[in-house]
């Protein structure tokens, strides 16, 4: 399956290798670079690169490259999915996964990288597992660990470490037992010129900080569950319970977890939360005017935050001079993304920048209009209107303290100009 | 590379652990790793290495890693590390390991000094040690220890932690990469490790399998039914090498599910055992499905589920699964999930993408709904959008070109040249497959001829020319303004392009084709090399067709490519002129008289197809398939045979029935599922429980002879009972009674016991399994028991004690299970089953239906809270009762039975139901429908069977004796016996009465259970002093003990 693991930079420096079979020597990521070199930008890289006698699948995660190197037949996603999935457990591990970061914790990487894979097929993937065996690093233990000079690895290993639920360490215990849900629902939709919707579809996912002493059972249910009717979930949910009442039965891991992700498709009509009128105009004369403004549509009365609008412009266009109603703009003369930090949409006021855009001299006026991208949250709101009915705890005693959140967001949210 | 100065400030780590214990000493050394040579630092880290504290141990260590993660060569220190292989500090002992397995294969002879502390660390009681020193040997490459290595294999294969089971199926392919001839040897390992039907075993299993004999194919038949029941347990990354495989193995032994004829109806026999409900639902929707062998539909079906996997390589896995295998109407079910997928990863978007698009060059209808999800967003990779493009072409029809066309449109003004190249190629593509469209995506194209940007230009000539050439009617208009773009345009295949256009219409256009050879004869040396070929081609054609106008220059372009720097257009040259223009002395060849019929002879119009339409060769979702070339290792999947090959070496008879998709296992201990499934055996290993216990007892009890033969009494008229109670229980009760000694063994706590009884198991499995009925009971039993130890999908509900992995300890092999232990207690089997009968329906009062219905005490397989009724139904009428089912009101306190059909004349059928009684005895009614007529019956328990036996030591009965007092105790006192009874006379009567456990105690009967629903504790203690009883009962349920009470008392007083 997989061979060796290179994480390298984007500006192509190997700072890290693992080999779980016999070495490969690092020349082999030369056809890796010889790739970067030749895609425009890191994101073109194709995942899969054929050399003569490896295969190099790579995947791209905060501007670090992870390249596996195969030497035979194997499913690609499978060894995708699972670069994915190591990086995910590095994030749990260390907040964030930079070059930084793996540089300062290159023992905990090495080792976690070693229980991960066992002659390159996976072993241990689930980070409740992984964190019996080996300990993340906190700051107040690394102080700790520096007055009493103890380490982070737990001086005796756990005895019964695969406890029957091998997503659930065993002998969890809190003082104060919370269970808070995070239910975000992304929006992405592609709005053509006059204003329509090409299409729409909501990416929901609820995500879940458990922290309950002891093995509970927890079930939640829906009020209208029937909405949520593509979804995948978390190994610990009971298939067969959801299949047969709608509600989701399990046993949560200990900490956080993505419980599940539900995909309501572009064939069902979705509510935009906000809409964006634009005017961008390109005269001959070397110059442009853009005139745009955003509000809300639907929102159930709650407020439009974080809302920020980004324009890649052709690149004839040299700088802008714009005013904003409200907010701050810059322009990247490199990468000629135009950024508008809106902030919070009212209503009464709706939100409003226009301006010149002035274009190379002598170059002529670019043939197509930039497609704009909008970011924006609106907190205790799902748009598809999805709820949660009630939360409930089995198994154990105490009544722990529930909480559940939501929010909606953009995903990819583009309006074609 | 600039890394070996600045490795060690690079790792913030060192340094902040430098200030650990020996301040100046580690100060030093950190200085010393930037400014001094490598030898010195070395020297420093051996010194460290060599010290005898753990902290510079391990920081040495760690900057050892730090070198090895970066890719420098460590290998010097070799010696100085592997010494510290045997250091108590756990973590240092792990890098030492990391170290050891990179550093192995570069100096063997060192690496085999630590071979011992493996071999030891093998024996250690934490599994989680044994696991990593498994791995740890097994992946140091050094072919003398392969002989090592196969006995730790071989150990670690039989040994109870799954985890090192696990480990151990690993480490199976690393042998066999290290020395292929163990393949044999390996093999028979595998097989063993095919039988464990733990869920955290089988994926590597199954991995070891695909990596050391994927041909043999023939090993998995009698696993295949569990692989796929228990395939949704499995951990996702075991599920998709578990489905690949079963992709392969449905392939040879299933006969091709869209085959239109269905000759061979002599498979279809058995279909109907367990499926027949669902054969039934394709019948509506499909007027005349092929049947599929059971088999195959199992497969389809537990794949399902997967669909819902959060893991993506999982997804797409069940999603090539259907539609390599799955009957055509069902290849829709992975559409949505597919779609999904795209909003994942951009790596993720690519695979399935090419997927997606391969499918659409078969089966366009399927994604088709989902056409919006395909259109391309500004912000995605060239790539992706390029595989978007592809899917949408593939995806149009009549009905949604339009939508397409406009979409396509938009993409134009994109500033990715290369994604609107293949934009200008999609819509030649859709042009020519939709007829409809042709004209307008012309002229579309036509306008884009004269589009700013020269790569619009360059493609759009190329794609334009292929339409051209497929349109019967040529476009003068078209060509004209072609040859009139021609010095405009810079990109070659463009120019060339035009040239064969021209070339080829050239008496269509006559005035405008030689002036462009003119042209391009001026500037044919600085041409492309493709140009420089098309430019001859054009004067080819121009000198056959318009000799008079265009001989010179014909004969000039030959010239000048007579002296060309290229190999092949100096061959075309000479190839060319010798036909069309044999030099005088010669005869007209034959070549010459046909020079016009070889050049201008009719083309067929090149076909504008999927590029993905050549990747069908290979499987869904494989590397091999997503380059589009066959990697190394890739296996063709097979194609289905023409006859199925025999379906029978599949049966390991009723496994998959008694695991219907319905039945919810619950958790227990391995006692009660053994005691449910072989009771007869069950109940030898109690009386042999017993019988010893009396032994030991009988010398002090006068009474041992009295009391022996009043247990064999009880238990031969289990005996009868339990043989007319259910077929099932008949046939396994003739298992051997050392089999049931060794599963008695079996706790869990008892290490011995359950490696023993894996050994039983397999050996049971080789048996053949086409053998007797008993045998296959017995096997069957067993996969369920293992079932149930594996982890499922049940409610570890408190009550239930869960499965903890052992702790490895070493216990004698004869030691007493349970009753040596202190604190166990678990659910065993009635010690006197089956409870009491009584007759349900009377066959008066039915008109000629009698119905029996009997308590058997063992707990429901459904849910444990169900308490198993038998039901005998007697038809006592003169006509044959045609179909028997039930209904009730409320499904969650009733397992109906499977309906019965046609119950002949004066016989009996049985049938068995669950009950929840809710802890209550009232009686729960339910309608028997037989042949249409319903029949209201009331099933009323007595108190005893609602409860079940449960095993506690001693202690814990004390224990809760103490929790249970006040009210929840219930006492009666001055119960008469008559003159001679003694106290274990008692036994028998009250075992019948209730579905107790008998805790052995000298001076008083001591039963205790738990009911049923609930789960509370139930304790029953009888003393006898003076001829008089005292009757106690003890349990949370007031209501319950109060019946107990009353009918315990009634039982011991009619004494």
């Amino acid at each position: 399956m997989i061979h060796s693991l290179f994480i390298i930079n984007t500006s192509g420096d190997v700072f890290m290798e693992k080999h779980w079979k016999s070495v490969i020597p690092r020349c082999v990521c030369d056809y890796f670079f010889d790739a970067q070199r030749k895609a425009n930008c890191s994101e073109d890289i194709p995942p899969v690169i054929t050399t003569p006698h490896h295969y190099l699948i790579s995947v791209l995660r905060n501007s670090v490259f992870y390249v596996a190197v195969c030497l035979t037949e194997v499913p690609p996603l499978f060894v995708i999915e699972f670069l994915h999935r190591a990086v995910d457990i590095f994030v749990d591990y260390f907040g964030e996964c930079t070059e930084a970061t793996i540089k300062e914790h290159y023992v905990v990487v090495y080792e976690l990288l070693d229980e991960l894979l066992d002659n390159g097929f996976p072993l241990a993937t689930e980070s409740n597992v992984l964190k019996e065996l080996i300990k993340p690093p906190n700051i107040l233990r690394s102080i700790a660990n520096t007055v009493t000079g103890k380490t982070n690895m737990s001086v005796t290993l756990p005895s019964s470490q695969l406890s029957n639920v091998p997503w659930r360490r065993a002998g969890v215990k809190y003082t104060t037992n919370d269970i808070l849900l995070d239910l975000t629902e992304e929006v992405d939709a592609i709005i053509d010129k006059s204003g329509a919707t090409v299409t729409s579809e909501i990416q929901g996912y609820v995500d879940c900080w458990a922290r309950l002493s002891g093995m509970p059972d927890l079930t939640l249910s829906f009020t209208n569950p029937r909405l949520l009717d593509d979804v995948s979930f978390h190994p610990c949910v009971r298939l067969r319970r959801w299949e047969d009442e709608r509600v989701l039965s399990f046993v949560p891991p200990d900490g956080n977890f993505r419980l599940l992700t539900y995909h309501i498709s572009s064939q069902s009509v979705v509510a935009l939360p906000v809409y964006v009128r634009h005017n961008i105009s390109f005269r001959d004369t070397a110059a442009g005017k853009m005139d745009i403004t955003i509000g809300p549509r639907q929102t159930m009365g709650r407020t439009i935050e974080n809302v920020k609008l980004e324009l890649p412009m052709s690149k004839s266009v040299v700088s802008c001079n714009l005013t904003a109603t409200q907010g701050k703009y810059s322009f990247d003369p490199v990468t000629r993304v135009l950024m508008w930090d809106v902030g919070r949409v009212d209503p009464s006021r709706l939100p409003n920048i226009r301006g010149n855009l002035s274009l190379l001299s002598g170059a002529p006026p670019p043939e197509s209009s930039p497609t704009i991208s909008v970011q924006f949250t609106i907190s205790q709101l799902a748009v598809s209107g999805i709820k949660v009915n009630r939360l409930d705890i089995y198994g154990e005693k105490y009544k722990p303290f529930k909480g559940v959140k939501y929010a909606t967001k953009a995903g990819k949210f583009q309006i074609r100009t | 590379m600039t890394t070996t100065s600045m490795d060690m400030t690079g790792y913030g780590g060192s340094e902040r652990s430098s200030g650990v214990g020996d301040t100046d000493y580690a100060g030093d050394v950190a200085s010393g790793g930037i400014f001094t040579s490598d030898y010195k630092k070395y020297d420093d880290l051996k010194q460290m290495l060599d010290s005898n504290k753990d902290n510079l141990k391990l920081e040495a260590m760690k900057r050892i890693i730090g070198m090895v993660a970066k890719g420098r060569d460590a290998s010097e220190l070799f010696a100085a590390v592997v010494k510290n292989v045997v250091s108590s500090n756990l973590e240092v002992k792990k890098l030492v390991y990391v170290y050891l397995v990179r550093y192995a294969e570069e100096q063997q002879d060192l690496a085999l000094l630590s071979i011992s502390t493996f071999q030891r660390a093998l024996k250690d009681p934490n599994q989680l040690i044994r696991a990593c020193a498994l791995r740890v040997l097994s992946s140091i490459r050094v072919s003398v220890i392969v002989p090592i290595m196969m006995l730790a294999i071989k150990e670690s294969v039989m040994d109870m932690s799954p985890y090192v089971r696990k480990t151990a199926a690993h480490a199976i392919p690393k042998l066999y990469s290290l020395d292929p001839e163990q393949k044999e040897e390996l093999m028979q390992v595998l097989e063993r490790l095919l039988n464990d039907n733990t869920t955290l075993v089988m994926g590597s299993a199954v991995m070891a399998f695909e990596e050391v004999c994927p041909e043999r194919i023939d090993l998995i038949h009698c696993h295949y039914r569990k692989l796929c029941v228990l395939l949704v347990e499995v951990e996702e990354w075991g599920q998709v090498v578990i489905i690949n495989m079963l992709t392969r193995y449905a392939r040879t032994q299933f006969r091709d599910p869209n085959r239109g004829d269905n000759k061979s109806t002599a498979r279809g026999d058995t279909s109907t055992n367990f499926y027949g409900e669902e054969n039934d639902d394709e019948d509506t929707e499909n007027p005349s499905p092929p049947p599929l062998d059971p088999d195959h539909r199992l497969l389809l079906r537990n794949t399902k589920p997967l669909l819902q996997s959060r893991n993506a390589a999982v997804v797409l896995a069940v999603s090539q699964l259907y539609q390599h295998i799955a009957p055509s109407s069902e290849a829709s079910e992975v559409v949505r999930a597919m779609v999904r997928l795209m909003r994942s990863h951009r790596e993720t978007q690519a695979i399935v993408l090419s997927n997606i698009a391969s499918i659409t060059t078969q089966r366009k209808g399927l994604f088709e709904p989902h056409l919006k999800s395909f259109f391309v967003r500004s912000s995605d990779p060239t790539h992706i959008k390029v595989l978007k493009l592809e899917v949408l072409t593939n995806l149009a029809t009549e009905s949604n070109i339009s939508g397409i066309l406009r979409e396509l449109q938009t993409y134009l003004g994109s500033s990715d040249k290369q994604f609107v190249a293949a934009t200008i190629q999609a819509i030649g593509r859709c042009a020519s497959s939709i007829s409809s469209v042709t004209d307008s995506c012309l002229s579309g194209l036509v306008t884009l001829l004269s589009h700013r940007d020269e790569c619009v230009v360059g493609e759009s000539v190329v794609v334009v020319r292929k339409l051209l050439q497929t349109e019967a009617v040529p476009h003068k208009d078209i060509i004209k303004h072609m040859a009139r773009l021609l010095p405009s345009i810079r990109i070659a295949t463009a120019r060339a392009s035009i040239l064969w256009l021209l070339g080829e219409h050239c008496e269509k256009v006559p005035n405008i084709a030689p002036d462009v050879l003119r042209i391009c004869a001026k500037s044919f040396c600085s041409e492309e090399d493709s140009v420089k070929l098309q430019i001859l081609t054009l004067a080819t054609k121009l000198q056959l067709s318009n000799p008079q106008q265009t001989v010179l220059l014909c004969q000039y372009v030959y010239n000048l490519a007579k002296y060309d720097a290229n190999y092949d257009i100096r061959d075309r040259a000479r190839l060319l002129r010798a036909v069309v223009l044999p030099s005088t002395g010669d005869a007209p060849s034959i070549f010459t008289a046909n020079a016009k019929g070889l050049f201008m002879a009719y083309k067929p119009p090149p076909q504008h197809q999927s590029t993905f339409k050549d990747r069908e060769q290979f499987q869904l979702g494989t590397l091999s398939h997503f380059i589009n070339a066959r990697a190394s290792g890739y296996k063709d999947l097979p194609d289905f045979p023409e006859e199925a090959p025999d379906p029978t070496v599949r049966s390991v008879p009723e496994f998959a029935d008694s695991v219907s998709p319905k039945h919810k296992t619950v958790k227990k201990t391995s006692k009660t599922a053994k005691k449910f499934y072989s009771s007869g055996s069950g109940e030898s290993e109690d009386e042999s429980d017993e019988s010893s216990d009396e032994e030991s007892e009988s010398s002090k009890n006068d009474d041992g002879s009295k009391k022996e033969s009043d247990c064999s009494s009880t238990s031969s008229s289990q005996e009868e009972d339990s043989g007319s109670s259910s077929d099932e229980e008949e046939s396994s009760s003739s298992s051997s009674s050392s089999d049931s000694d060794e599963e008695s063994s079996s706790s869990e706590e008892d290490s011995s016991g359950n490696a023993k009884q894996e050994q039983q198991f397999e050996s049971s499995a080789k048996k053949p399994v086409s053998g007797k009925p008993t045998k296959s009971v017995e096997s069957k039993t067993k996969s369920n028991l293992d079932m149930l130890l594996s982890l499922d999908e049940v409610p570890p509900s408190i009550d239930t004690p869960m499965l903890t992995p052992s702790m490895g300890g070493f216990l004698p092999v004869g030691a007493e299970p349970s009753t040596t232990t202190p604190g166990v207690s678990g659910p065993v089997a009635a010690a006197v089953a089956p409870g009491y009968t009584y007759e349900l329906l009377n066959r008066v009062a039915s008109g000629g239906l009698a119905i029996k219905a009997t308590f058997t005490r063992s707990p429901h397989l459904y849910c444990p809270k169900m308490a198993t009724v038998q039901l005998s139904f007697t038809n006592y009428s003169d006509e044959i009762i045609h179909s028997i089912s039930m209904e009730t009101s409320d499904s969650k306190l009733f397992h109906p039975f499977p309906s019965l059909s046609n119950l002949a004349v004066g016989n009996t059928a049985h049938a068995t139901l669950g009950v929840d009684f809710c802890d209550s005895s009232q009686s729960a009614s339910l309608g028997i429908l037989a042949d249409g007529r319903r029949h209201g019956v009331a099933i009323a328990p007595r108190v005893g069977e609602l409860v079940a036996p449960t095993r506690m030591d001693e202690a814990t009965f004390t224990q809760h004796q103490g929790s249970l007092r006040g009210m929840h105790e219930q006492t009666k006192s001055g119960l008469k016996l008559s003159k001679e009874a003694e106290l274990q006379d008692l036994v028998a009567p009250l075992l019948t009465a209730a579905n107790l456990w008998l805790l052995q105690h000298p001076q008083s009967i001591r039963l205790c259970g738990k009911t049923l629903s609930g789960g509370s504790v139930v304790l029953v203690v009888v003393t006898v002093a003076d001829g008089e009883a005292r009757l106690t009962v003890h349990c949370e349920k007031l209501t319950v003990a109060s019946m107990l009470l009353k009918e315990l008392a009634h039982v011991i007083d009619s004494l």
